[in-house]
């Protein structure tokens, strides 16, 4: 499968790797090394693999940045026009780096949230049990590269029957530029447990930098998360993430991913049911324009029977923009009376953007239930005509359609302030096209 | 038939129209005054939704001969849009659905749009919601139809009165409805000819494009006129749907071929 392959790029970034990371617990050193071990054996991936083959991420090996240095601190002023009214609990990242400060950890609750690598040894166990269990380094470079330096991270363990009212926000700050960052984000939901995770990145400027991201999400037996997911990093950052979601029996999992920003993005998102009548909903909407290029690749595991995955992406696509979705939906042979539905829709505005989109369903049970259907296309001529049968002029038309288009996905969100802040961002990105 | 000297809103002279170089429209004449109601009868494929989107500017048809006075303009020289604005008012046979807007973002935007282009005042959320409630009131509308979005989930009756919510807001001159009464039961069918009636009055006119005789019964018409295949073949008085709805189009097709002095 892998191949070795020693690589400038690599053994670059390699070298920046801190030397003896303070914590040294035996089993995350143990994990690290063994990252490391991995990432130097794994060949970095070109558009002739299947995985990646519309989208080229050879521009990223001329880009060996460094992890940041701690940046000098950040006022309170200086990024609280990111913070959600709702949300009481915020951890802040800034450029991979947990900045105490800045957060607010509300004693409420019995909610366990704060930096991972500081709370690893409290919970070593607990930690060890799921860290780097759902998303799986083995064949993924990416994800290698971040467990090999994995330092600072937001761990929340939502405790049996915790059920958390406020949003949690976890807020990804890049302010250097030439940097990489590694953010990390783990969610152990217990029995009973419910909560909203907001998990956000943000740049202070128009700086180029990497972040490589890996979340996982644990959901025990009835746990109930939603969890939403904003990038809007730079327009010219690089963003590579990976997103893995374990589900345990009658569990629930909500997500909505919003794709506003980098120039490139590459978002993994793995659902796996490991037990029967859990339900997940993923809804995604990516809108890009100029060069961008926004890639989704989501995977969804019925390994059990009796699950349901509801599933529905979107992308508004202007300029020379590419966006790409790739749907995976995999029913184990096991798996009967699966019930399982996705739509990709998708809109081009203009005569240089586009698309690829790639429904993949390989069902191995017959008691199934499965729809799938997918389309590309460009604003509705009989639509447009309606609008300006009411007296809106062209552009105010094809505005207000593009906008509802998003605004279907944005819809989803169920926390208000920030579906509004969003709903403001595609209605002026709608406006400035 | 009334002896009307009001104003002329809608003059129509010879007016042929094309889609992808298929003529559809070959020679249509119609006078519409204001305080008046026309119905437009006919077979399907005769022309009337045609002559309803030729009317309110669809892009697909062009007009190859002839000439459209509205209001004493040139209708032909104005967009979709400045004829809305200008007071002409298209009630969809399919109305579109929006999903992700809400309709009562929808109908304040097209609302302050006309207003705004009329020299008039735009109303805040907070005032349109009071007018938009009391402009629901008569088409028996639940207020949930305002948080809902645009006609996504609407039965056919829901979108033909939403269309004839939107007609009540924009107080058009010239009000055209095509088919509007397809796809309601009878109770609908009231309460939209109700509403259509609340909004006649003698400074506007309407147009009802229809297949059957009973919208005609609760909308009842000054001028009745039948169209085959791209022209007006006869008009008449509110008897002519009447005696329509009896005999059936092949018995006015006869009658013309007679009058024409046509043979078969």
């Amino acid at each position: 499968m892998s191949e070795t392959l020693p690589n400038d790029y690599f053994s670059c970034l390699l070298g920046s790797l801190p030397i003896d990371p303070q914590d040294s617990l035996g089993w995350l050193k143990q994990l690290r090394a063994q990252a490391i071990d991995q990432a130097g054996q794994l060949r970095f991936p070109t558009v002739k693999d299947e995985e990646w083959r519309f989208t080229d991420v050879s521009p990223l090996t001329q880009l060996p940045y460094k992890p940041a240095q701690k940046a000098g601190t950040l006022n309170i002023s200086d990024i609280q026009h990111f913070f959600i009214a709702e949300s009481h609990h915020r951890l802040v990242f800034v450029d991979g780096f947990f900045a105490p400060e800045l957060s607010q950890l509300s004693a409420d609750d019995q909610l366990l949230l704060g930096n991972l690598t500081a709370l690893a040894s409290a919970k070593a166990s607990l930690v060890e049990t799921h860290l780097g269990q759902y998303v799986q380094f083995r064949n993924n470079i990416f994800a290698a590269l971040n467990t090999a330096f994995l330092q600072d991270g937001a761990l929340i363990v939502l405790p049996e029957s915790c059920v958390v009212s406020s949003p949690i926000h976890l807020l990804f700050i890049a302010t250097q530029e030439r940097t990489t960052h590694y953010p990390r984000c783990l969610l152990i939901g217990e029995s009973n447990s419910q909560a909203t995770v907001i998990e956000d990145y943000v740049a202070l400027g128009p700086d180029t930098y990497v972040t490589n991201s890996v979340t996982e999400f644990s959901l025990a037996d009835n746990a109930q998360v939603n969890h939403i997911r904003v990038q809007r990093e730079s327009n010219k950052a690089f963003h590579l993430a990976h997103s893995a979601v374990a589900l345990e029996q009658s569990s629930h999992y909500r997500s909505v991913s919003i794709t506003l920003g980098a120039l490139i993005s590459r978002f993994n998102l793995d659902v796996e049911f490991k037990a029967q009548a859990a339900e997940c909903t993923i809804d995604g909407l990516a809108m890009i324009t100029d060069k961008q290029l926004a890639d989704t690749h989501t995977c969804i595991n019925h390994a059990t029977p009796y699950c349901t995955s509801q599933q529905q992406h979107k992308c508004i696509v202007d300029g020379s923009a590419h966006a790409v979705f790739n749907g995976k939906i995999i029913v184990r042979p096991h798996a009967q009376r699966t019930n399982s539905s996705q739509s990709s829709r998708n809109l081009l505005l203009s005569g240089s953007a586009q698309i690829d989109t790639k429904p993949q369903l390989e069902i191995f049970a017959d008691d199934v239930k499965c729809a799938h259907g997918a389309t590309v296309g460009q604003l509705d001529n009989e639509e447009i005509f309606y609008l300006k049968s009411r007296g809106l002029n062209e552009l105010a038309a094809r505005n207000l359609l593009t906008y509802a288009f998003g605004a279907e996905i944005l819809d989803r969100i169920p926390v208000r302030s920030l579906k509004h802040a969003l709903e403001q961002i595609v209605l002026n990105q709608t406006q400035s096209s | 038939m009334n002896i009307n000297q009001n104003p002329i809103i809608l003059n129509v002279r010879n007016l042929h129209a094309s889609i992808q170089g298929t003529e559809i429209l070959k020679g249509i004449d119609l006078t519409v005054r204001s305080g008046e109601i026309h119905a437009i009868m006919g077979l399907n494929g005769s022309g009337k939704s045609t002559f309803a989107k030729v009317l309110a500017g669809h892009p697909d048809y062009h007009v190859t001969q002839g000439s459209i006075e509205y209001e004493q303009q040139d209708l032909l020289q104005l967009s979709t849009e400045e004829r809305a604005q200008a007071g002409v008012f298209l009630a969809f046979q399919y109305p579109i659905e929006i999903p992700g807007v809400a309709n009562s973002q929808f109908l304040r935007l097209a609302y302050n749009t006309v207003q705004t282009k009329r020299g008039g005042e735009e109303l805040d959320p907070l005032e349109f919601d009071d007018f938009v409630r009391e402009k629901m009131k008569l088409l028996e509308m639940k207020p949930d139809f305002l948080d809902r979005s645009v006609n996504e989930g609407f039965s056919g009756g829901e979108k033909k009165r939403n269309e004839i919510l939107q007609m009540a807001l924009l107080e058009p001159k010239l009000g055209i409805l095509d088919e509007t009464d397809s796809g309601l039961d009878i109770d609908a069918l009231k309460i939209v000819a109700g509403g259509v009636n609340h909004l006649c009055n003698n400074d506007n006119a309407i147009i009802l494009i229809t297949h059957y005789q009973r919208l005609l019964d609760h909308i009842v018409p000054d001028f009745v006129h039948v169209m085959e295949a791209g022209r007006i073949i006869k008009t008449g008085g509110k008897e002519l749907a009447h005696a329509l709805e009896t005999h059936g189009y092949e018995w006015i097709r006869k009658n013309e071929q007679h009058a024409a002095g046509v043979s078969t």
